[in-house]
C-alpha cells in the first residue's frame, strides 16, 4: 500500500537532488534555473500529496497557483538572460558581479 | 500490486531524470530530462487523483515553459567549459549536503509518523467523479480574489518579457511635430513650367 509517508519522501528526494545541482552548477545560469523548477516541482508533489490524503481540495488550488507564478518567474528569467547575454556575452554567474559594490 | 508498479516506476523515471538533469554536460539533455521528470510527476500527480493539475503540468509545462527553455539554450551560444569550471569540485559536496538533508527529511516524514497508521489511505473515488469540477468549484468561490490576482501577474510577466526582449530600433518610427511644423511650402513645392 502507497501511503503519505512515500509520497513525502520522493518529494524530500527531488528536493536535496535539486539543491546539490545548486551547489554542483553554481556557474550555469540556465540550469539554476531548471533546478528552481525541479524545487517549486518536488514542493507541488507534497501539496497534491496532502491534498489527495487530508481529502482537502485546497492543496491542488495551491498547486494551481505555484504553477502560475512558476510560469511567470521562468519566463521573465529567461527574458532577463537573453538581455543579459546579449550585452555580456556570458551566462557565467561568476562573471556577473557588476552589482557587487 | 498494479499501484505500487505504478508508483515505484514514476517514482524512480522521476528521481533519475531529475539527477541527469543536474548531472549532464549539455543544457539542451538537461532540459530534455527536465521534461521526462516533469512527465514522471504528472504520472505520479494522476494516481493521486490530481487529474486536472496533471493535465496542466504536460500542457504548460512541457507544453510552454520547456520549449522556452529550449528555445534560449538554443539561442544562446554559450561557452560550456567555462560553465563547467568547478563541477567535480563541488560534487563532494553536494553530495553530503544532499544525503544529510535526505536523511533528515527522511527521519521527519518516515512511516513512523506519515505512515498508513498515522494517515489513512483515503478510498478511491466512484467513476464519475470529476476532479475538475471539484477544483472549479474551489476556485471560483472560496479562492477567487486569488484567482484574479494569479491572472495580473500573469499580465505583468507577460509585460515584463516582452518590455526586457524587445529590441528597440535607433531610428523612431513615429513622426516629429515640431519638423512638421516648421515645414514650410517653399522648401517641398517646386513648380516646373512644362
Amino acid at each position: 500500500m502507497i501511503t503519505l509517508s512515500h509520497y513525502l519522501l520522493v518529494g524530500a528526494v527531488l528536493f536535496c537532488i535539486s539543491v546539490a545541482g545548486i551547489f554542483i552548477n553554481r556557474k550555469n545560469m540556465i540550469v539554476l534555473l531548471m533546478c528552481i523548477e525541479l524545487m517549486l516541482l518536488a514542493v507541488n508533489i507534497n501539496f497534491i500529496a496532502f491534498s489527495h490524503f487530508l481529502q482537502d481540495i485546497a492543496g491542488q488550488v495551491f498547486v494551481f497557483f505555484i504553477l502560475t507564478v512558476a510560469a511567470a518567474e521562468s519566463a521573465i528569467g529567461l527574458a532577463i538572460l537573453v538581455v543579459l547575454f546579449r550585452k555580456r556575452a556570458t551566462i557565467n554567474v561568476e562573471e556577473l558581479g557588476t552589482m557587487r559594490g | 500490486m498494479f499501484e505500487q508498479a505504478v508508483f515505484y516506476g514514476f517514482a524512480a523515471m522521476l528521481v533519475l531524470a531529475a539527477t541527469l538533469v543536474v548531472t549532464v554536460r549539455n543544457p539542451v539533455h538537461a532540459a530534455l530530462f527536465l521534461i521526462l521528470a516533469f512527465f514522471a510527476s504528472a504520472g505520479l500527480w494522476l494516481l493521486l487523483e490530481a487529474e486536472f493539475l496533471a493535465m496542466t503540468l504536460v500542457l504548460v509545462y512541457v507544453g510552454a515553459v520547456m520549449v522556452l527553455f529550449l528555445f534560449v539554450v538554443m539561442m544562446l551560444d554559450i561557452d560550456l567549459v567555462r560553465l563547467r569550471e568547478g563541477f567535480a569540485r563541488y560534487l563532494p559536496v553536494a553530495g553530503l549536503v544532499a544525503l544529510l538533508m535526505v536523511a533528515a527529511v527522511a527521519v521527519t516524514v518516515g512511516p513512523a509518523h506519515f505512515g498508513a497508521d498515522a494517515v489513512a489511505v483515503p478510498a478511491r473515488q466512484p467513476a464519475g467523479h470529476s476532479n475538475t469540477a471539484e477544483l472549479g468549484g474551489a476556485l471560483f468561490t472560496q479562492y477567487l480574489y486569488p484567482f484574479e490576482i494569479a491572472a495580473v501577474v500573469l499580465l505583468v510577466a507577460i509585460i515584463a518579457a516582452i518590455a526586457l526582449a524587445h529590441r528597440r530600433t535607433r531610428e523612431p518610427k513615429r513622426p516629429d511635430p515640431g519638423v512638421q511644423l516648421k515645414a514650410r511650402r517653399e522648401d517641398r513645392v517646386r513648380l516646373v513650367k512644362m
